[in-house]
């Protein structure tokens, strides 16, 4: 039964807030259970607002919303069996560390011995069994934040909700809790929706990635599939970094097509089946997978090295195409490095079939 | 030649001794206008009253603290309490209090309205609470009497719609006193619960109701405790002026309900009876600060240690 496989199924739906504006535009998707599912995309894409409306703060203007095969887009949200982490924590001051995480227990009218059984192991699973006295207030950010994780985990929900959680933290402490939200969703095996505008935390955590612009869905699948055959040029230069060229279908096979670049050299490019099969196109390449050479062998793309960026584990190089475009190259750094490359030089920019792909338009 | 520190001692006293000149006036006004007639207020409930009012001045006497709580019979001379005082003295600790109730259930949601209804509204609102201060509240006072009085606005209109036969007895009653009172200190509960509200994130609604809480349990379990400071300071400021309050009884209690205000008044003109009167300031002083400080303890201590 194919209701039986996902946890929330978004169909259609779309959000407007007054009048005028559209925060979403005809949404589907279908989230499974036991997946770490992320909603990405830069603020105003409208990942928040679907959010809200999972977690029932918002109702839907038109589209159902269904959560184990069950319509929940009119129920209020504590009739939903969704809990969320919010991008604040919205710990409640008044009340200690226990006491937030048994709340929703407590609410939800379960005996007093269970809650504090629970409280216990919640507080373990985030390892912060020293601090259960605590005010919330006199918690540091990511300890403030494993008790929101707890408070939300708590009354076991079919779904957790992710608002930007770790936006507020340090860059080292936001590493530790993408491990740490990783083994969470792992260890309760509940559903777990993420929002973010973080590529690389979407990346590094998600099973599945749903990119959103403009209040709709460009593009899902799992972090592989989104980086490596992105569908369009916005999720394309979204996630990660991307060279762009332009060039004219010459011949189109099954899955691949010989492209005339602007430079008037010829290329293999991949061709998937949602990109145009003839005309104009634009064609990615990433920066890892192209190569820089000076020893003037034929490439399909020559330039002058504009500037060389060192960045530790690897070197950006800056070439200025013939025809005036920009193509960054990324090379991992290596002890024995080739001192020939000099900026200022004449240079040739070659990739091969599988490092180049065709767009959308 | 003086060094660098016996110059920076200097200064440092020099500043000490311009911001003491500069506190000063402040300083006057405060001494002169606040404690200077509390102390006048005890020195003559001390003294021995006046023939035609005013005291004897430097005859000390306990007269009239005396008679705050106990009256001699007037053929037999013997000592009773003085169940006139008591009454008074209880009615206006009970109408205060009810005023206090009920302007609180009143305010509450009035003051979230306004702090959660579209901004541009919020100060629309705001003004209308405080539209009534800008009339004088004797004329205020004797506009409630017109809505009130047997012949007046309200008994007119029931009798009229058949929902009563007989006009309601509401002027010279408790009731009417009450129901003034709680209308002329609305707004005092309303600002204090409104600014506790307006700042309230309502985040941390969402947060409970996302965790299961109805929305009664989100107003008692979240809500309430975190606005608790504003709950308290409204309290207070209808509670005080409620406890003292002189126009209000007078003109709606008529002679019949009176007040401590009231009663103090009373003292100070046909009774003569000016030690009496300082002595039902002080105890009305005295009752107000014991009133808070339980009032205040008890609330915190609530706050604090409701879950724990």
């Amino acid at each position: 039964m194919p209701e039986e496989k996902s946890a929330i199924e978004i169909c259609d739906v779309t959000k407007l807030f007054g009048d005028a504006f559209k925060a979403l535009d005809g949404v589907s998707l279908s989230i499974r259970k036991n997946e770490f599912f992320t909603l990405l995309g830069p603020s105003g894409c409208g990942k928040t607002t679907l959010l809200r409306l999972i977690a029932g703060f918002e109702y839907p203007t038109a589209g159902t919303i269904q959560l184990h095969g069950k319509d929940i887009a009119t129920l209020p949200p504590y009739q939903r069996p969704i809990n969320t982490v919010f991008q604040n924590y919205a710990l409640f001051p008044h009340m200690t560390a226990s006491q937030n995480i048994g709340f929703g227990l407590e609410m939800l009218g379960r005996p007093k011995a269970e809650i504090a059984a629970r409280v216990d192991e919640m507080l373990r699973l985030v390892r912060m069994e020293g601090l259960r006295h605590r005010r919330t207030t006199e918690l540091s950010g990511g300890q403030q934040q494993r008790v929101a994780l707890a408070r939300a985990l708590a009354p076991t929900p079919k779904v957790l909700l992710l608002d930007e959680p770790l936006s507020a933290l340090d860059y080292k402490l936001r590493k530790e809790m993408q491990i740490e939200l990783k083994r969470l969703q792992l260890e309760t095996g509940i559903t777990f929706i993420f929002v973010t505008h973080d590529q690389e935390e979407a990346l590094t955590m998600s099973d599945r990635i749903a990119v959103l612009s403009g209040g709709r869905v460009l593009q899902v699948g799992n972090p592989r599939e989104i980086y490596d055959c992105p569908g369009d040029r916005f999720v394309a230069d979204f996630i990660g970094e991307a060279n762009f060229l332009s060039g004219e279908i010459i011949v189109a096979t099954k899955d691949r097509a010989q492209v005339r670049l602007a430079s008037g050299a010829d290329i293999l490019a991949r061709l998937p089946d949602t990109a145009p099969q003839q005309g104009k196109v634009t064609i990615i390449v990433r920066p890892e997978h192209a190569e820089v050479h000076a020893d003037g062998r034929p490439s399909p793309l020559s330039g002058t090295l504009e500037s060389i960026v060192y960045f530790g584990t690897d070197t950006h190089l800056h070439v200025r195409l013939a025809h005036g475009d920009r193509f960054v190259v990324r090379r991992q750094n290596s002890p024995l490095q080739d001192a020939a490359l000099v900026a200022g030089a004449t240079v040739g920019v070659a990739f091969d079939l599988a490092a180049a792909q065709i767009l959308r338009n | 030649m003086a060094n660098a520190a016996e110059i920076a001692t200097a200064a440092a006293r020099a500043d000490v001794r311009n911001r003491w000149w500069l506190a000063a006036p402040a300083l006057a006004i405060v001494l002169l206008a606040a404690i200077g007639p509390l102390v006048v207020v005890v020195l003559y409930s001390f003294m021995v009253k006046g023939d035609y009012g005013d005291v004897k001045y430097w005859q000390f006497s306990l007269d009239g603290w005396f008679s705050v709580i106990f009256e001699r019979d007037v053929f037999d001379d013997t000592l009773k309490l003085a169940d006139a005082h008591l009454t008074i003295l209880w009615r206006s600790v009970k109408l205060s209090v009810i005023t206090t109730l009920v302007t609180l259930l009143l305010g509450f949601p009035v003051a979230y309205f306004i702090a959660t209804c579209d901004r541009r509204w919020r100060d629309f609102w705001l003004f209308m609470i405080t539209l009534p201060f800008w009339t004088n509240l004797l004329i205020r006072t004797f506009a409630i009497q017109e809505v009130f009085r047997n012949e007046g606005v309200l008994n007119s209109a029931l009798l009229w719609l058949g929902a009563i036969k007989r006009p309601l007895q509401i002027m010279f009653t408790d009731l009417g006193i009450l129901l003034g009172m709680a209308y002329v200190y609305l707004p005092l509960m309303v600002l204090p619960l409104y600014a506790s509200l307006e700042r309230f994130d309502f985040r941390f609604a969402e947060a409970a109701a996302d965790l299961y809480a109805s929305n009664f349990k989100v107003l008692r379990r979240i809500i309430i405790p975190m606005v608790r400071p504003g709950i308290i300071a409204g309290s207070i400021l209808v509670f005080i002026p409620s406890l003292g309050a002189y126009v209000t009884p007078r003109l709606l209690g008529g002679g019949r309900s009176l007040m401590l205000g009231n009663l103090i008044e009373l003292q100070f003109g046909q009774g003569r009876n000016w030690p009496l009167g300082s002595a039902l300031s002080i105890t009305l002083t005295g009752g107000v600060m014991l009133a808070l400080l339980v009032y205040v303890r008890a609330a915190s201590k609530s706050g604090s240690g409701h879950h724990g």
